[in-house]
């Protein structure tokens, strides 16, 4: 019983990291794919990448628009997308993007249609069914990304589209024009004559501009020659993103050795109940013998029950990884996090159902050759 | 059925077993005689190629046991010879059935559970197929595994001490299903006891 549970906990702590950490590498890359370059406001490059790809962080800061206009026309720039953030609507991030931003994505409209004017929203299928606001519906932003700002309660949005689910980041947000973005904060600051108007026209800005490349030369040039001006950031994602799971990957990886000591532990645990129970079982295994048992069948005999104590932990651990799995899952969902599901199968799981085969056989190999070796008459000699 | 020429066993240097000759017809029902450490265990694993002796031949059911090996030597034993041992070693976390549907599973021979519930009715313990081993008496042990030694139908019934703690009316029960089995089967008996109640049982005897 003790050989079962810490193999199962072993094979059930190795397989919630394949899962989670499986899926959320693919999600992540999924959300940056064809993104090559983020630039944004100077501070922290990975800071940058997880607010301005994965909304999962606060923005560094905004850049001047007429910086962000002279970018998108660089010869070494083939796509340039500015993003306007700031705001949010119970938790989920308010982005002022262009039509390329769904498109990027390939996003498909379920219902309604996307945004054209000002003060429309379109919402990510998980905003939709989560707050249950239908097209034709409205609502007012707040300042700030976690959703706990001032309401921007004179300057509501109209509903006029629900994206299909797409797998990707869009479905955690609620896109409009940036214009409205600019709308909103402008009208926050009160009454403006038209020098006024003018003057914050001239000072709009963006937060963030995701970039693809025109040319693999620009990967060696333009963010160094960004990082240059003073006022703005570039950061790779791919490096970003490789540079967060070699910090994350430490954590992974002393759980993952936990998870093969534990799994080291269930083997030791095995050997020891076999070799145990073969002392107890030597009148039934000599009795088996002669009742035309050959040594080879009592060989296979204890290495099948070894193997079978082993798939049985295995299956359990495997089954309690995609609990666990499902359990965090719904809980990061609950939070607005990556969404992470136990119902996905990875081919690594056949790795971990072949390890714990592997040690419940190698454990039950010796008493296995003790077996082999029974020596039949003089056993029942003794008994 | 069961000749022995010049059988000599030895433990290191202990002479465990000596039998100049001894020939068993078919069918014929033997008492193995004589005290404890006379050799009469060893004389039955012999029969049984448990124990291949350091000197003489053993003939068994026209097998010169000598020169069966291995798997081929198991095979014969599973499908020529039934064993009822001293201590019974019924496999215990097994129902009754399944002591008999093991013994069946070991000889490799097809499932037979009618030929199961025959052999549990003949010994009277068919009712207690269901039981496992330590739910039963001591006499119903014992027939079950009297049953287990004859499902296979074997051709020579060997029993090792089968009366040892048994009072005299079971003792006498005991050896008297074990010649009623090997009957009903055909099959040649030799019991080794130092039991001096059961002596008069059959008309021969090897004393050792």
């Amino acid at each position: 019983m003790l050989s079962l549970v810490l193999l199962a906990l072993g094979v059930a702590t190795i397989t919630l990291l394949v899962l989670v950490v499986s899926q959320l590498e693919e999600r992540m890359h999924r959300d940056a794919r064809s993104i090559d370059l983020v630039v944004g406001a100077k501070g922290s490059p990975m800071q940058l990448i997880l607010s301005g790809i994965y909304h999962l962080d606060a923005p560094t800061g905004n850049i001047p628009l007429s910086s962000v206009q002279l970018l998108a026309k660089n010869r070494m720039v083939k796509r340039a997308i500015p993003l306007a953030l700031g705001d949010s609507w119970k938790s989920y991030r308010i982005v002022g993007a262009p039509k390329e931003y769904p498109q990027h994505y390939g996003a498909e409209v379920q219902s309604g249609r996307l945004h054209d004017k000002p003060m429309e929203a379109v919402l990510g299928s998980e905003v939709a069914a989560r707050t249950g606001v239908a097209v034709g519906g409205t609502f007012a932003g707040a300042h700030g990304v976690g959703g706990e700002g001032q309401e921007h309660a004179e300057a509501p949005y109209t509903v006029v589209g629900i994206l299909a689910k797409t797998n990707s980041v869009l479905d955690r947000l609620v896109l409009t024009s940036i214009e409205s973005v600019w709308q909103v904060h402008e009208e926050h600051q009160g009454p403006q004559d038209e020098a006024d108007r003018k003057a914050l026209e001239e000072a709009r800005e963006v937060t963030v501009l995701l970039i693809q490349y025109a040319s693999p030369l620009a990967a060696a040039m333009l963010p160094r020659q960004i990082n240059s001006q003073s006022e703005l950031q570039a950061a790779s994602p791919a490096y970003e993103t490789a540079r967060l799971f070699r910090i994350v990957g430490v954590g992974v990886e002393a759980l993952r050795a936990f998870a093969l000591i534990l799994m080291l532990a269930a083997g030791l645990s095995v050997f020891i109940a076999l070799y145990t129970a073969l002392e107890e079982r030597r009148y039934e295994l000599a009795v088996m013998r002669t009742l035309g048992a050959s040594r080879g069948k009592l060989f296979g005999l204890l290495v099948m029950e070894g193997v079978v104590l082993a798939l049985l932990g295995a299956l359990t651990g495997l089954a309690l990884g995609h609990a666990l799995a499902s359990i965090l899952g719904a809980w990061l969902e609950s939070q607005q996090q990556y969404p992470v599901t136990g119902l996905a199968w990875r081919p690594e799981e056949f790795w971990v159902l072949g390890v714990a085969l592997a040690v419940g056989l190698v454990a039950a190999l010796l008493p296995a050759v003790r077996a082999y070796r029974t020596d039949v008459s003089r056993t029942l000699a003794q008994g | 059925m069961i000749a022995v020429r010049g059988l000599a066993h030895r433990y290191g240097e202990t002479q465990a077993l000596r039998l100049a000759e001894w020939k068993v017809a078919q069918g014929e029902r033997w008492l193995v005689l004589g005290p404890s450490g006379c050799g009469k265990t060893t004389l039955l694993h012999v029969l049984a190629g448990l124990i291949r002796p350091t000197e003489g031949e053993v003939e068994v059911s026209g097998e010169t046991l000598r020169n069966l090996e291995g798997a081929r030597l198991d095979r014969w034993r599973a499908s020529t010879v039934g064993i009822v041992l001293q201590a019974l070693h019924l496999v215990k976390h097994l129902s009754v059935r399944d002591n008999l549907r093991l013994a069946q599973y070991l000889a490799q021979v097809p499932q037979d559970d009618a030929r199961i519930s025959d052999t549990l009715g003949a010994l009277g313990v068919a009712a207690k197929g269901a039981r496992r081993p330590s739910e039963l008496s001591q006499g119903e042990q014992q027939r079950v595994a009297i049953a287990r030694a004859v499902v296979n139908r074997p051709k020579v019934l060997l029993a090792d001490e089968p009366t040892a703690n048994l009072d005299d009316a079971a003792a006498a029960r005991v050896v008297d299903l074990l010649s009623e089995q090997a009957a009903r089967h055909g099959a040649t008996l030799v019991v080794a006891t130092h039991d001096a109640r059961v002596k008069g049982k059959f008309r021969e005897r090897l004393e050792l």
